[in-house]
């Protein structure tokens, strides 16, 4: 029991210690560690670097400092809980925990103490229904638009015919990975393509069998929805199977640097999903440059400015921003409770002209999000890896996804959590 | 001086069997459980239910069920984590399938379907022991996570393949869901802790514990002199397993509210278990308590002395905290082979004697 008592003090101690006030509290759930840190360091970095350059360069949102406490969760749901239990004490005005198995875990919790909760392109996809979701939001676009963007993409570059064509999944086999499947087999209704899913288990390091079946049953494209080392290792075995990489396309979450370039050349052609531009030709980093990068207050190592994942934290942490920016203006105080910060989020307008100002031109989508409509748009683009130039480039406009499948989806999903935790819907 | 046998007179052979038979141990043991019961659920906030106590509560179940398995009647279980499953599944369809069934009877019949199928993988136990018998059950680890993963009926055909945890009250108090306030959900792990605590207690010292323990130290001897080794070995199994499935239970409705079968009870979650075992003493219900102490406090308190007191950077803080648990697992395996608990008993020999050892 000794243990039990030296803990207790030493926890005792760090709570004493308390936050300090007059701060917009901004908690970051990263994970830095683990088989999925691949992909959370850039995030975590780009999230904090953008709340930096806020601070720097502007004082602020509103003349209110922002603090961005980290919280490691090495994307195990039990950690999460604890730093999600370990932050919310301190004002925390928004959760982005990038990881949908953390995001199941807080839906209630987040619920029952009114903290918003934004999952930007992750998570539970029927969030996108405000009139149940009061406190979560996934705006600008979600797993279900994910995979119909896919499915039209196919669509565009066999000249809207796929009937007959064989597809397969390789999903992480997780509440994550098995998002897509329902929309799958309703576009496969519609559209009459045959879908075979294949399962990885997690961490994804293991993927021969699953390879092997797709060597044998020569599906003409392959999707795919993995996270962390299963990427690389899915890029690579596709390439030791010579499937032809022009017909392999990730998600948004398996479409970064780091899935591509341990391939090497092989990897050349590989497709993925883009929620929003990516590179360094944006206004915005040179004052991250100099703000940020030059005054040494980079995050984390500093060496990932510019990456696709980099680039999709700096986007979390402008949405972000940019909410608790029309929250003030909204209940005319900068100093802005997590309620005021759900207001906020719910009224939020990104227009091409407010993306400009802030130095990211059509970055992402112009969007509204709206009290039913917590999802916004839901469009993506294309993006195709250059092994030569070692860089990502956009193939196609933002595409928008099949409302038509995807609305009565997310109708069904969020009316079936409403009746199991007893809800009223709002926004009537 | 406190600590001694010395006037502390017995006049029944009840007192003189009892588990605590020195007083101060005895008065000891009433002020934890008082602690337990009256102070700390008034003092409790949720950052403390749920990163503290409440998961150390569900972990030391779990440890004292393995330990009834491996340190009392000897079978090795790297099986945990999906007996753990068993119990949260069982948990999840009976309180879908009967919403007006009380939860502490849901959890307690969960702790029964997971006794069954404990017996069921325990069967192999009966002929085959140590190495091979842990790679049987590590068999049940994994064919139990994949079934959860595989079938959609264990999860309600939801779309994602989570389970979440309904609302379910014990006297108008809410202790699942999102409702819940700390103390509540501390309270009903801590009922559930005592009195299987104590029934694990018990059950140790009577027939069938004693029967347990020969098997243990030497199945043919115990069978020479008339231990059942089938019924020995599978009420091991089923025993274990209860404790198991309560503690998977109580993981899943009372602390996470909703899980995913591989990141939640993977087999990560069986080695914990094992090691919660071997650090805090194998054969040993204070053992139990001490190695789930150990490994549920120990990266906490780490993170929030490393992080929030020292301000060093999480990732950092988060490999330190895997050096030093891992340090400290084998420092205490060759300080101590006999783990948490023998140091323990080690410490109250001298106190007998303290201040005066000659």
């Amino acid at each position: 029991m000794n243990f039990k008592k030296l803990a207790a003090a030493a926890l005792a101690a760090t709570i004493a210690a308390g936050p300090a006030m007059a701060e917009l509290v901004f908690p970051s759930l990263s994970y830095r560690t683990g088989p999925y840190a691949a992909g959370g360091i850039p995030f975590a970095d780009g999230y904090e670097d953008y709340m930096t350059l806020l601070n720097e360069r502007d004082g602020g949102i509103g003349g209110v400092k922002i603090s961005v406490p980290e919280c490691e969760t090495a994307y195990n749901t039990e950690k999460g809980v604890e730093c999600y239990e370990s932050t919310k004490g301190l004002g925390s005005l928004v959760y982005q925990p990038l990881s949908t198995g953390i995001t199941y875990q807080l839906i209630p919790k987040v619920s029952a103490d009114e903290i918003p909760l934004h999952t930007m392109g992750y998570g539970r996809t029927s969030a996108a229904n405000g009139e149940v979701f009061e406190w979560v939001f996934n705006y600008p676009a979600n797993y279900w638009d994910g995979a119909s963007v896919a499915i039209t993409h196919l669509l565009d570059i066999n000249d809207g015919d796929i009937s007959g064509k064989k597809i397969a999944l390789v999903f992480h086999n997780s509440a994550y990975g098995k998002e897509p499947i329902r929309t799958l087999e309703k576009l496969s209704e519609k559209h009459g393509y045959e879908l075979t899913t294949l399962a990885v288990d997690h961490p994804g390091q293991e993927q021969k069998s699953q390879w092997l079946q797709i060597r044998r049953e020569r599906p003409d494209y392959v999707i795919m929805w993995g996270w962390g080392v299963m990427n690389q290792v899915a890029v690579q075995e596709a390439a030791n199977i010579r499937f032809p990489m022009e017909n392999f396309i990730g998600n948004w979450w398996a479409g970064s640097e780091n899935d591509v370039i341990p391939a090497g050349e092989a990897a050349h052609g590989y497709k993925a999903l883009a929620m929003h531009g990516t590179g360094m030709d944006y206004p915005i980093y040179e004052d991250i440059q100099q703000y940020v990068v030059d005054a040494g207050l980079a995050a984390g190592a500093g060496d990932q400015v510019g990456t696709v994942l980099y680039s999709r934290g700096l986007y979390a942490a402008m949405l972000a921003a940019e909410a608790a920016r029309t929250a003030q203006e909204i209940h005319g105080t900068a100093e802005i409770t997590p309620a005021m910060m759900r207001d906020g989020m719910e009224n939020l307008k990104i227009t091409e002209e407010r993306m400009a100002e802030l130095g990211l031109p059509n970055f992402g989508p112009a969007f509204e999000v709206s009290c039913a409509n917590h999802g916004g748009p839901g469009e993506a683009m294309v993006q195709q890896w250059d092994a030569e130039a070692q860089e990502w480039n956009l193939i196609t406009d933002f595409i928008k996804s099949d409302d038509d499948v995807i609305e009565p989806l997310i109708e069904a999903d969020s009316m079936a959590y409403a009746e199991e935790n007893a809800l009223d819907l709002r926004c009537q | 001086m406190f600590y001694r046998e010395a006037g502390d007179f017995k006049t029944s052979y009840q007192d003189d069997a009892q588990t605590f038979p020195i007083k101060f141990d005895r008065y000891r043991y009433y002020a934890v459980i008082a602690v337990g019961l009256l102070v700390i659920p008034f003092a409790i906030n949720d950052y403390w239910a749920n990163a503290v106590l409440v998961p150390f509560l569900i972990w030391a179940i779990a440890a004292i069920g393995l330990n009834i398995l491996t340190g009392y009647c000897g079978q090795v279980s790297l099986g945990t984590g999906g007996f753990m499953a068993v119990g949260a599944y069982a948990c999840y369809k009976l309180m879908t399938a009967f919403p007006e069934l009380n939860i502490v009877f849901v959890v307690i019949l969960a702790g029964f379907v997971t006794a069954g199928v404990g017996v069921l993988f325990g069967l192999p136990s009966l002929r085959i022991k140590g190495f091979y018998l842990a790679v049987a059950t590590l068999a049940a680890q994994f064919f139990l996570v994949w079934l959860f993963n595989r079938v959609p009926w264990f999860y309600n055909y939801s779309a994602s393949g989570q389970i979440s945890a309904p609302e379910r009250t014990v006297f108008g108090v809410p202790v699942t869901g999102p409702e819940t306030s700390a103390w509540a959900q501390y309270m009903i792990c801590l009922l559930f802790v005592v009195v299987l605590a104590w029934a694990a207690r018990n059950l140790t010292r009577g027939t069938i514990g004693r029967s347990w323990m020969a098997i243990r130290d030497m199945d043919i001897a115990a069978e020479i002199i008339g231990v059942n080794p089938l019924r020995a070995k599978l009420s091991a199994f089923a025993v274990s397993s209860f404790f198991v499935g309560i503690a998977g239970a109580l993981f899943f409705a009372v602390y996470l509210g909703a899980v995913e079968v591989g990141e939640a009870f993977g087999i990560q979650k069986s080695f914990l278990a094992l090691f919660m075992i071997i650090i805090g003493g194998l054969g040993s219900i204070f053992g139990s308590f001490a190695g789930a102490a150990f490994m549920v406090l120990l990266p906490v308190l780490l993170k929030n002395v490393l992080v929030g007191g020292l301000g060093w950077p999480t990732d950092l803080a988060a490999h330190l905290e895997l050096l030093i648990v891992g340090g400290l697992i084998v420092f205490f395996l060759i300080a101590e082979p006999h783990g948490l608990a023998a140091l323990w008993r080690t410490v109250k020999e001298k106190l007998r004697l303290w201040p005066f050892p000659h």
